[in-house]
């Protein structure tokens, strides 16, 4: 009698043991799904932060956080024709990759620019409200539209769509001209020197 | 109660703490102390820069054609932290265009052009006798209409300082210029003893403090003797501080006064100190007392190619030609023009440009006493500009990630601390322009982080753009597939939003009803065209 007690007894400890092992190692698991996508996402946040947030598509991505979470993949971190040399640097610090030029494929760097529309002739299609990706410009059917220039990123994606080609991409005058410059380096010997740390 | 002791510590003869490094530079201050301080003879024009405190502007009141008078408002402020603007004499507003300011790089801005008609004829002002019996939130206003800046030379807006909503248990009025050639608050003091500390005990009323002091530097004697002739019977006391600098400079003489440091990024009111220069005070007296807005200010014209160097009350506005011809030019020795001071002025790219309330030094330069600059050299880590920084940085270690543009690094060794005095330029054996180098950085880090602002923005439009898309996507998916289960007109007026409810009614069987017809109408203009086209063939035939 006495061993059959045992026995059951003996089955439920066994039981229960395994079952505790089991959620134990199921929980670690979930914990460390957990962690790995927590910092999967701050991986592409943090590169998405390099980004100039254009918004543009000259990656071939739609939008900037798109393409981050491309490059935490292991995409090339060249693509990005808005932010130029200066992103690239930033990226290379980050994700541990040997710099590149800016691939010419997806466009070459340039200054900010802004859209405008000439908006005697802008016929009020809305097919410009459609593409821009932040919503920056204003307007409704068969009424005239204009750009909210302060949001305009200048990513040209309403240039295309637009039936009658009102829309103008224009170099945004620079609020104010640098007032103290670096000096120049007259002796050029020390030049090369400390450029680079 | 420490704040309190130390005070009274420095009044003894124990002057606080004397700040770290800092340099003694020859003084060069007896030619424009032989003078007397006078007022400049009004000239023809004078240009008023719309422009205050970087980039905000007054919007101005008049016209071009307008006659104004002095002491009139002819621009106001619109946004907080900036004053109106005083026409400084009587005469013509000739135009409203832009005129170049003040700046090593040709620089314009916004300006007020008047002509002055010579009359000098003032607009109602009053005269307050009876300052004493004013609440302290009566004499902030007056002194705010009476469009003071801190004319330290820095521009620190006094309202800014006045009304901060902290206790102030201490106020110094600053006399310790320490810059080479800079005589105007000594000129004051010797000059208008009386009416500063008069000034001192209106801006103590103002903020309610519980001291004042006046701090100067121990070898200005006259000016010394002049206040001590004045008989500070009253709370403010004065405090003698050993010439050295930058001591002047705000930070370092709360430094040195009260051996209590400003906190990295915090103002002195943080601590319960308010620092005004000696020109606000005479400002605030003669705003509240004699009911006169700011209009001019005490500007020292210094340097070897003058033949006179003295110190002017000038009118703000007043050309810096004008003032430069009134002492005598010498056009040969003149190499250059600094405005405010040796060594922490900038050069001007040209001379046409007006005085402003924060300019108290002009410099006509020549060969002999500032040479052009040698050749920089290379920094050979000699450590003396560690030495000489007042706020005890690293500048060598500055220099080098200023020039390969480590941002980051910069802001974590604190460039943002560097007041800019150049104490460490100044012993550079290699004649490195090391400000020049924080200055630039101090800028392009701002660019960027306006640039980083922006990006931000546009990231939160474009996640938000995002949502919408989805949710508009939802919700078309969502009505079709209600259209498509509840074939009853009510099912789709209860399911649609308000747009759908603004369409109308859509059913089955009134869909197929006017399809009918409008084939039925197609059908008949077909039958009628193929009619009327053979009419015309037959006729054409005919």
């Amino acid at each position: 009698m006495e061993a059959f007690i045992d026995k059951q007894l003996f089955q439920f400890v066994a039981a229960a043991s395994i079952f505790i092992f089991l959620a134990h190692r199921l929980l670690l698991v979930r914990k460390y799904l957990r962690q790995e996508y927590l910092a999967q996402k701050s991986v592409v946040d943090q590169i998405n932060s390099y980004l100039p947030q254009t918004q543009c598509g000259r990656c071939g991505y739609k939008g900037c956080l798109p393409y981050a979470r491309a490059i935490s993949r292991g995409d090339a971190i060249n693509k990005c024709p808005p932010g130029g040399e200066p992103t690239i640097l930033k990226l290379v610090d980050f994700v541990n990759e040997p710099g590149f030029r800016l691939n010419p494929a997806h466009g070459v760097f340039q200054p900010p620019l802004a859209a405008i529309i000439r908006e005697d002739e802008c016929i009020g299609c809305t097919k410009c409200i459609q593409a821009c990706p932040l919503d920056a410009i204003l307007g409704g059917p068969k009424l005239m539209h204009t750009v909210i220039s302060s949001e305009c990123t200048g990513c040209d994606l309403c240039i295309d769509p637009c039936p009658v080609d009102c829309i103008d991409l224009v170099l945004l005058p620079t609020p104010k001209p640098r007032y103290w410059l670096t000096p120049k380096i007259q002796n050029s010997r020390f030049n090369t020197l400390e450029t680079d740390l | 109660m420490r704040l309190v002791e130390n005070i009274i510590g420095a009044m003894r003869g124990k002057a606080g703490t004397p700040i770290p490094g800092g340099i003694k530079p020859p003084d060069y201050k007896q030619a424009t102390l032989r003078s007397r301080l006078m007022p400049t003879p009004i000239p023809r024009e004078l240009i008023l820069p719309l422009i205050q405190h970087g980039s905000t502007r007054t919007k101005p009141l008049v016209k071009p054609g307008d006659k104004v008078l002095k002491y009139q408002t002819i621009a106001c402020s619109e946004a907080t932290g900036i004053v109106d603007l005083h026409a400084p004499t009587s005469g013509v507003i000739r135009a409203i265009e832009n005129f170049a300011i003040p700046s090593p790089l040709n620089k314009e801005s916004m300006c007020i052009l008047l002509e002055s008609d010579g009359f000098d004829a003032e607009i109602d002002h009053n005269a307050i006798t009876d300052y004493c019996s004013l609440s302290y939130l009566e004499l902030a206003k007056l002194i705010e209409e009476g469009a003071i800046f801190g004319l330290g030379g820095e521009g620190y807006l006094n309202r800014l300082k006045l009304s901060s909503g902290k206790a102030v248990k201490l106020l110094i009025i600053n006399a310790a210029e320490n810059e080479p050639y800079i005589t105007a608050d000594e000129a004051l003091l010797r000059e208008k003893a009386k009416l500063v500390v008069l000034g001192a005990k209106i801006l103590q009323a103002a903020c309610m403090a519980e001291h004042c002091v006046i701090a100067i530097d121990s070898n200005n004697t006259d000016a010394i003797e002049a206040l001590e002739q004045t008989q500070l019977n009253c709370p403010i006391e004065l405090i003698k501080v050993a010439p050295k600098y930058p001591t002047g400079s705000e930070k370092q003489l709360i430094q040195t006064i009260t051996s209590k440091e400003v906190p990295s990024g915090k103002y002195p009111a943080d601590i319960g100190i308010l620092m005004h220069n000696v020109g606000t005070a005479y400002a605030a007296y003669q705003a509240v007392v004699e009911g006169k807005p700011c209009i001019s200010r005490i500007t020292t014209l210094a340097g070897p190619a003058l033949q006179t160097p003295k110190n002017f009350e000038t009118l703000i506005g007043t050309s810096v030609d004008y003032l430069l011809e009134l002492c005598g030019l010498n056009q040969q020795d003149h190499t250059m023009t600094l405005m405010g001071g040796s060594l922490m002025g900038v050069k001007l790219a040209r001379t046409d440009v007006p005085i402003l309330k924060t300019t108290s030094c002009i410099i006509a330069a020549s060969n002999a006493e500032f040479p052009p600059p040698a050749l920089e050299q290379a920094c050979i880590r000699c450590g003396f500009c560690a030495d000489a920084c007042p706020v005890s940085l690293l500048p060598q270690q500055l220099y080098l990630y200023a020039k390969c543009q480590y941002y980051s690094e910069l802001i974590s060794h604190g460039l943002n601390d560097c007041i800019e005095c150049g104490a460490c330029a100044y012993v550079c054996p290699s004649n490195i322009p090391l400000v020049q180098y924080y200055r630039a950085s101090k800028e392009e880090i701002g660019n960027q982080l306006k640039n980083e602002m922006s990006s931000a923005q546009w990231k939160q439009r474009f996640q938000y753009h995002q949502y919408r898309a989805k949710k508009d996507k939802e919700a078309s998916r969502e009505s079709k597939k209600r259209g498509a289960v509840a074939k009853t007109d009510e099912a789709v007026q209860s399911a649609g939003s308000t747009v759908q409810n603004m369409l109308p009614t859509f059913s089955r069987e009134s869909a197929k009803k006017e399809i009918a017809a409008a084939v039925d109408r197609v059908r008949k203009r077909k039958t009628r065209l193929i009619a009327s086209s053979s009419d015309e063939n037959t006729e054409s035939s005919k």
